[in-house]
């Protein structure tokens, strides 16, 4: 039996990804469950297994190209199978993820075993309207969507099309035209023009960039942000992160500004649960836990690994996971279900110097702290001026689920907290 | 016809009332997609499957009107295209004859489909009895209850009239009447000037009736385009069919050998006298005696039954099609819901009907048909148009066909060029409007028309050119 090896869909935000690199090479001896390609998705990178045994007949995508998920990448086979018919075209891939298994090298997951059943076919189309516009180069698209879309600068391969079999039809590029989130996402992807004749090196953009850019064009466009400042006397909290380290020498272990900042704020959300929140249209959906995001620079872009229940954990746990969370992270490691769903967020530039700055909220969050540096400044205290290490924290609302003396109640015990921090070790 | 009341079954996955072109292709369509199926039809023996349109609308006028197509050739144009005629006469008894016949070979056709795809035909009158369960009047006598798992009502509409204006079946007729006049009238005053009023002007002036049109509205055919209904007017014009509008009916006086009929024009009262008047005014729906109210199943003010874009009624597993779920009402509209009712019942992917791209079609001559916004109504919509037209008499096989009156018109967006109507008056332009509808669903732009190869000598060349003139680069004019 001849086995597609399909760029699946990994993500609920996944519409194509990358071939970073074929493992086998045509012709090469497979075996059920060996690693036959690596993809990088939006977010991570992905090693994919052949859920048949046989040899690599053939690759279809080669490495380096961006393919819309449900393409066939190659076939496995046995030697004399005749595949011209698996070969014939990739809408029927669509149909039979199942029979690839994708396996999250990052989420640590063990190998399948081969006699497994095959996962459900999560990413085959159950409607027309679901189906990929894109048809490996060929778009789908209505001579007027066509022509809607290059007036309107909008990119034909990021609007999903609604007519028969996947046509993108007027409608589709009205929506994507519609302040909100798909057209800001098809504006992200748009060429724009730049005039200038500065020479320059062309970049090309990395799914995780893309990514960045569908996400937060969806932000500060239909998201109404305000910003809340305070600046807050670190020189407690910094005694105590120092205690804490001192005692823990032995055991190796570490506490990082971060982690406090982490423990703090979830205790804080605990206390002001109408701050851990998201704007959902018709509802406002309060969460009953504190998951934490804490965003990472990565060589090209950022990722924001999520400390799930912070508020339930200790300094100790919290800094063991979120140093295993950002590790993996760089490495591009992470399953999806760690860097998706933070209640809310942490971004933390101080380590640059930045004093303060207003961060851009992650959609569906409604809120993302920004932390400045700390830095020893001249404060009055009980009226005698003393040198304080002071932080500066800046907290982005989404107006429409926070208002602002929710967020200043909120930042106030944050605050209080961090300058009385003894509690944090409970 | 058939007796298939034999035999009824206790329950239907789907029963159908109501064999017209809505009910009839629901029944078939559900029927292809494996449901069991039963369609209650009600008129046998009176005309056969198929509803109005098969019986007392659509194909009988159409046969009507070829008759009077050629009366007008053999009269006026035959001695020019080298056809000598030695004395004619006309027989309206032989074309209704004719008429009925097709009628009958297509009605016998559909019994024909309801077999091969195992429709179960009852015929009887059906009435809805609460919790699915449809209560039958057998034509044959007795009486039948069935129960359903979703039901289709497509009842479809009948004439209406004005009050004053009542039918009386002989002088004050509707176009159920018209259809089988053996006995022509002297004269015939038609009120409405819609197709069903515009369609027998023609057949009843072709053969020899002094016919008086009369239109309420400021021009004839008043939802088609004003500029192509001022075509048709002259034509009818030419031909001394009376034209009045801006005309309302105000009342009628009926004496022993005439009928007077007052009207209020624009230049003040006057009274028409006629042998007949057929009132074409519109029609009203069949939504009555039905049991509705056993279903809840929600109407709207004028009597037509709410549904949404996949005709469900607000009964759930209750669909309604055609006329009977409010306008327009056109066959082809009601044979599309029905399809999509169907479809969705058995849970076949389907689609929403686009009411924005139904073509409308009279066939008097020269004929009228339509898609899409007219050049007022995309104005008001606030788009700004280019329109394109191009006149019959410029086009190769309009003349050699002896019908240079006629012209395409394209009112297409002047941004995107999205086509957004097509309005054609002349020979056989009913059949042309399929080419810019499926070119509407494709969401074509003039462009695409423009481009495409269109053969010569063809009546259908006027579209392309009609487009190439909204980039304002017409060819042959």
């Amino acid at each position: 039996m001849a086995t597609r090896i399909v760029m699946s869909k990994l993500s609920p935000t996944m519409e194509e990804g990358r071939v970073l690199a074929w493992v086998k090479k045509e012709g090469d001896p497979v075996e059920s469950g060996d690693v036959v390609v690596e993809v990088e998705t939006d977010k991570a990178t992905m090693e994919v297994e052949s859920m048949g045994s046989g040899v690599l007949r053939a690759i279809l995508v080669a490495e380096n190209a961006t393919v819309p998920t449900g393409t066939i990448l190659g076939v496995v086979a046995a030697e004399d199978e005749d595949i011209t018919e698996l070969l014939g075209g990739s809408e029927k891939a669509a149909a039979e993820v199942a029979s690839t298994a994708p396996v999250a090298a990052a989420a640590g997951q063990a190998s399948q075993e081969t006699d497994a059943p095959a996962p459900a076919p999560q990413t085959a189309p159950t409607t027309t309207i679901e189906t990929p516009a894109g048809d490996g180069d060929r778009v789908k698209a209505s001579p007027l969507a066509r022509r809607m879309a290059s007036e309107k600068g909008v990119a034909l391969d990021s609007v999903r099309g609604s007519g028969p079999g996947g046509r993108i039809i007027k409608r589709d590029i009205e929506a994507a035209l519609q302040p909100g989130v798909p057209a800001t996402a098809a504006a992200a992807a748009a060429p724009i023009e730049i005039e200038s004749g500065v020479p320059f090196q062309r970049v090309e953009l990395s799914q995780i960039r893309k990514a960045i850019a569908r996400n937060l064009v969806q932000s500060l466009g239909p998201v109404p942000h305000f910003f809340l400042t305070v600046e807050v006397d670190m020189a407690r909290a910094l005694e105590l992160r120092a205690e804490l380290n001192q005692s823990l020498e032995a055991t190796g272990a570490k506490v990082g500004v971060n982690e406090i900042l982490m423990k703090t704020a979830a205790q804080a959300l605990i206390q002001h649960p109408n701050v851990n929140v998201a704007f959902a249209g018709d509802h406002i959906r309060r969460f009953t836990r504190v998951d934490i995001g804490l965003a990472v620079a990565v060589p090209d872009g950022l990722i924001t690994p999520v400390l799930r229940d912070a508020g339930s954990k200790g300094l100790l746990q919290i800094s063991d996971e979120t140093r295993g969370l950002i590790e993996r992270g760089r490495e591009k490691k992470l399953a999806p279900e760690e860097y998706q769903g933070a209640t809310f967020t942490i971004s933390n530039l101080g380590m640059y110097g930045i004093d303060e700055f207003t961060a851009v909220i992650n959609p569906p969050a409604a809120t993302i702290l920004a932390i400045g540096a700390t830095q020893e400044k001249p404060v009055v205290v009980d009226g005698v001026i003393e040198v304080r290490p002071r932080m500066r924290v800046t907290l982005s609302c989404d107006h429409r689920a926070v208002d602002g003396a929710m967020g200043a109640e909120f930042l106030a015990t944050f605050k209080a907290m961090l300058e009385n921090p003894l509690r944090l070790v409970l | 016809m058939a007796k298939k009341t034999a035999g009824i079954k206790d329950s239907y996955d789907l029963v159908v009332i109501g064999a017209g072109p809505g009910g009839y292709v629901a029944a078939i369509r559900a029927a292809q997609l494996g449901l069991d199926v039963a369609c209650i039809e009600a008129k046998l023996p009176e005309g056969g499957l198929g509803g109005v349109c098969l019986n007392w609308g659509c194909i009988p006028t159409k046969a009507l009107l070829e008759s009077a197509a050629l009366a007008r050739h053999v009269a006026h144009d035959a001695a020019d295209f080298g056809v000598k005629v030695k004395g004619f006469s006309l027989d309206i008894g032989a074309a209704v004859n004719r008429s009925r016949q097709v009628s009958d070979r297509l009605t016998k056709g559909i019994q024909y489909l309801f077999d091969k795809n195992g429709v179960a035909t009852i015929l009887g009158r059906a009435r809805l009895a609460g919790g699915k369960q449809v209560e039958v009047d057998l034509n044959d006598g007795g009486a039948a209850v069935i129960s359903a798992k979703n039901i289709i009502i497509a009842t479809g509409s009948r004439p209406k009239t004005f009050p004053g204006f009542e039918f009386d079946g002989e002088r004050v007729i509707s176009s159920r009447e018209a259809l089988e006049l053996t006995r022509l009238p002297g004269s015939m005053v038609i009120v409405g000037a819609g197709s069903i009023g515009m369609e027998f002007a023609d057949v009843f002036d072709a053969f020899g009736v002094n016919v008086t049109i009369v239109e309420a509205l400021p021009h004839l055919l008043p939802l088609e385009d004003e500029e192509i209904a001022g075509v048709v007017a002259r034509s009818f014009k030419k031909r001394k069919i009376g034209v009045k509008t801006k005309t309302a009916v105000k009342s009628l006086e009926k004496t022993k050998t005439t009928l007077e009929v007052t009207v209020e024009a624009p230049a003040g009262d006057e009274t028409l006298e006629c042998d007949s008047l057929l009132m074409a005014v519109g029609r009203t729906p069949n939504s009555e005696n039905l049991g509705l109210e056993t279903e809840g199943i929600k109407l709207d003010e004028q009597g037509w039954i709410e549904v949404d874009e996949f005709c469900q009624t607000s009964a759930e597993g209750i669909y309604a099609v055609g006329d009977v779920a409010g306008p327009p009402m056109l066959a082809h509209k009601g044979s599309h819901e029905g399809m999509i009712a169907a479809e969705r019942i058995a849970g076949f992917p389907t689609h929403a009907l686009d009411k924005n791209n139904i073509p409308a079609c009279t066939y008097c001559h020269p004929e009228v048909a339509s898609v899409g916004r007219t050049e007022k109504q995309a104005r008001a919509d606030g788009f700004e148009v280019k329109v394109g037209k191009f006149p019959f008499s410029a086009n190769g096989r309009a003349l050699a066909a002896g019908a240079p009156d006629g012209m395409v018109k394209i009112v297409a967006d002047s941004k995107y060029g999205e086509v957004l109507g097509v309005h054609m008056v002349g020979h056989n332009v009913t059949e042309l409007v399929a080419e810019t509808t499926l070119g509407r669903a494709l969401e074509t732009t003039i462009e695409e028309i423009a481009n495409t190869v269109h053969a010569h000598p063809t009546l259908a060349e006027t579209v392309m050119e009609a487009a190439l003139a909204t980039l304002e680069r017409p060819i042959h004019i």
